[in-house]
């Protein structure tokens, strides 16, 4: 690895493989990431994805069966979690229930064996960071789940890790309390220039919080972008269904020029989309629309719109937006997502036919 | 990954009412009130008894303090108590270090092979008859003194800390196992070293265990008669065996205050243990 030392983190053909014979479980399955300097990265994925074991692995909790994992260029597959610069914060929290959350908070320096006022000093300024001072006193059994979260924290951050481990630190909040934590997140990691490694399974604190999102599928990373890539440009079938609302429509190739493709929709007109590395240039393909992307058509479409046909069977009003579910010409199902915003646009009513238009940009293929 | 809101508490309330429930059942109540007084009943009159103010353990006649001076003031009493009290000491201190090291290999370790087999020896004192126990080790003490000569203490120290261990072992096992194992996991990811996450971290939130299994085996070391009346050699008596021999003879009411205060002894450490022992919420 030459670049290795500008990334936080290098995963390196990483497999890790739970029992043996017929209990054989790959967990991983020869994975390569990876993660920049003071990047917000998530590992998102539904449950027995490998998120966690990976975060296992970086942590030292889980050795690798097979491959590299390097800390600032240094190789740290075969050191224990105590020997590893890097701190966790735990689904559970897991709070020394015997301490108070000052001794918790500052345990990791007393580890490191830093002088007794430099450990106080350190404390003090963590229990500011994370708006704690008044309870420097208490048991960690006196304090709410939103406050043991900050000190579960506080402690991580303590010893200032050259990367910081979240696994689902948000998952046992209540809704509110889950949407103020997500901001603070953010907000210490820019406060602290550590490297954070979130996993979670809810795509949606992924991409508020992310700067770039690993999605994740038995043992494997599926893609790595941008919340923004990830949402408008996702590169399989199952990426596209995990994260937002999909519509998924069969085309086939007519001709490719210069990457991109003419596709003709089952459902309707003609349209042009890139077409990713290494497909097939001919053939039936499956693309995506994400359901905002639609709007009802009362005269012609633009330059740069395709246009669906088909029929309204029901109208979900949600606010903010109302969704339309419409069964297309081809028989497929589609679901347009409206804003509610009185700009005078038709609406629909069920039972009636409809066309719909598409920016041709919004037309996604997908590799499987 | 389970995630701790979705355990189904409300569906199990609205289904509550239909829910088998022995307390529910005809009969619960004195039942229950029948098999409270067979076990503690018989213990009233001994107590009773020990405050009589005249030689028998079956008339009353008036209340003292008498036969509690008396055990107390018997020099043959205090000797047997010592040893009682000495043989307990170090048996639950051995076993407890022993029953310790053992939960810690049975709950901090990867499943291994034969862990089974594991508990079973470990707490083979519970199942083997002790009459069966008591007689090996006879015959087995036997041989040893003869090749070595020594004759004292040790032995019975040995034999009690033997059946000691399971009863030290299981509440430490049982804290053990509730203890979350990410606390560990944590210690190490805070750069404790396996050494001090055990001192820091695992020892003192084991400890409630560990004394709660001290106890334990202290009482059951004072308690023990079938054991020691076959290992002991002469001149060896403990309180309990000493008491055995006394009711060979004629009985009077320092038996019985004797047995109270072992009694009493008793209820305040198994007191103790309970509340070590319980969940805190």
């Amino acid at each position: 690895m030459t670049d290795s030392a500008d990334n936080a983190v290098d995963v390196v053909g990483v497999s890790k493989i739970f029992g043996s014979g017929d209990q054989e479980v790959r967990a991983l399955d020869d994975v390569s990431v990876s993660i920049r300097q003071n990047e917000f990265f998530t590992l998102l994925g539904p449950s027995g994805c490998g998120k966690t074991t990976l975060l296992r692995l970086l942590a030292g909790f889980e050795h690798p069966t097979r491959g590299q994992i390097f800390l600032n260029g240094k190789d740290i597959a075969g050191l224990p979690p105590n020997r590893r610069p890097v701190n966790t914060v735990f689904q559970s929290y897991a709070l020394f229930p015997h301490l108070t959350v000052g001794q918790n908070i500052g345990f990791g320096l007393e580890m490191l064996g830093k002088p007794k006022d430099e450990v106080e000093d350190t404390v003090d300024r963590m229990l500011k960071l994370v708006r704690m001072e008044a309870l420097k006193k208490r048991r960690t059994s006196q304090i709410s789940g939103g406050q043991q979260q900050r000190v579960a924290l506080a402690r991580a951050l303590a010893p200032h890790p050259e990367v910081l481990l979240l696994d689902e630190p948000l998952s046992a909040l209540d809704f509110k309390l889950r949407k103020e934590m997500q901001l603070e997140l953010k907000r210490l990691q820019n406060e602290t220039g550590i490297t954070f490694i979130f996993v979670t399974h809810d795509q949606e604190e992924a991409l508020t919080m992310s700067d770039r999102v690993a999605v994740m599928r038995d043992g494997n990373i599926l893609q790595v972008g941008s919340p923004r890539d990830i949402y408008d440009r996702p590169a399989e079938r199952f990426v596209a269904d995990f994260i937002g609302d999909s519509n998924f429509l069969r085309a086939v190739i007519k001709d490719v020029s210069g990457g991109r493709a003419r596709l003709a929709l089952d459902a309707g007109m003609e349209t042009e989309a890139e077409l990713p590395d290494g497909m097939a240039e001919s053939g039936a393909v499956t693309v995506v629309v994400r359901p905002e992307q639609a709007r009802f058509l009362d005269g012609e479409p633009g330059a740069r719109e395709t246009v669906l046909e088909g029929r309204v069977e029901t109208v979900v009003y949600f606010g903010t937006d109302t969704h339309y579910h419409m069964t297309l010409s081809s028989g497929e199902r589609f679901i347009a997502r409206i804003q509610n915003d009185d700009r005078g646009e038709r609406a629909p009513e069920q039972g009636s036919a409809v066309r719909v238009a598409i920016p041709t940009r919004a037309v996604q293929v997908l590799k499987d | 990954m389970a995630d701790p809101l979705s355990t189904g508490v409300g569906g199990a309330g609205e289904r509550r009412a239909k829910r088998f429930s022995v307390q529910t059942m005809p009969g619960f109540t004195i039942m229950a009130a029948l098999c409270f007084i067979a076990l503690y009943a018989p213990l009233f009159p001994m107590v009773f008894y020990s405050f009589n103010a005249g030689e028998s353990i079956a008339v009353w006649q008036g209340f003292s303090w008498r036969w509690y001076e008396s055990a107390w003031g018997n020099e043959l009493v205090k000797d047997v108590t010592i040893r009682s009290l000495v043989v307990a000491c170090f048996a639950s201190a051995i076993a407890t270090t022993l029953a310790t090291l053992a939960a810690l290999g049975t709950t901090r370790t990867e499943a291994f092979k034969g862990q089974t087999f594991i508990y079973v020896i470990i707490n083979q004192p519970l199942m083997v008859p002790e009459i069966v126990t008591g007689v090996a080790l006879l015959v087995f003490f036997a041989m040893i003194k003869v090749a070595t000569g020594y004759t004292g203490l040790a032995y019975l120290i040995a034999a009690h800390t033997a059946f000691c261990i399971p009863f030290a072992y299981l509440p430490i096992r049982a804290r053990l196992e509730g203890m979350d194992k990410t606390l560990e996991a944590a210690a190490a990811d805070l750069y404790a070293t396996p050494f001090q996450a055990f001192r820091r971290i695992t020892l003192p939130l084991m400890a409630p265990g560990i004394v709660a299994g001290a106890m334990l085996a202290f009482v059951i070391s004072l308690d023990d008669v079938v054991i020691t009346e076959l290992v002991k050699a002469a001149g060896q008596d403990t309180l309990p065996t000493y008491m055995l021999g006394q009711l060979r003879r004629a009985i009077t009411p320092e038996i019985n205050a004797i047995s109270t205060a072992l009694l009493a002894i008793t209820v305040v450490l198994l007191t103790a243990i309970f509340f070590l022992t319980r969940k805190k919420e």
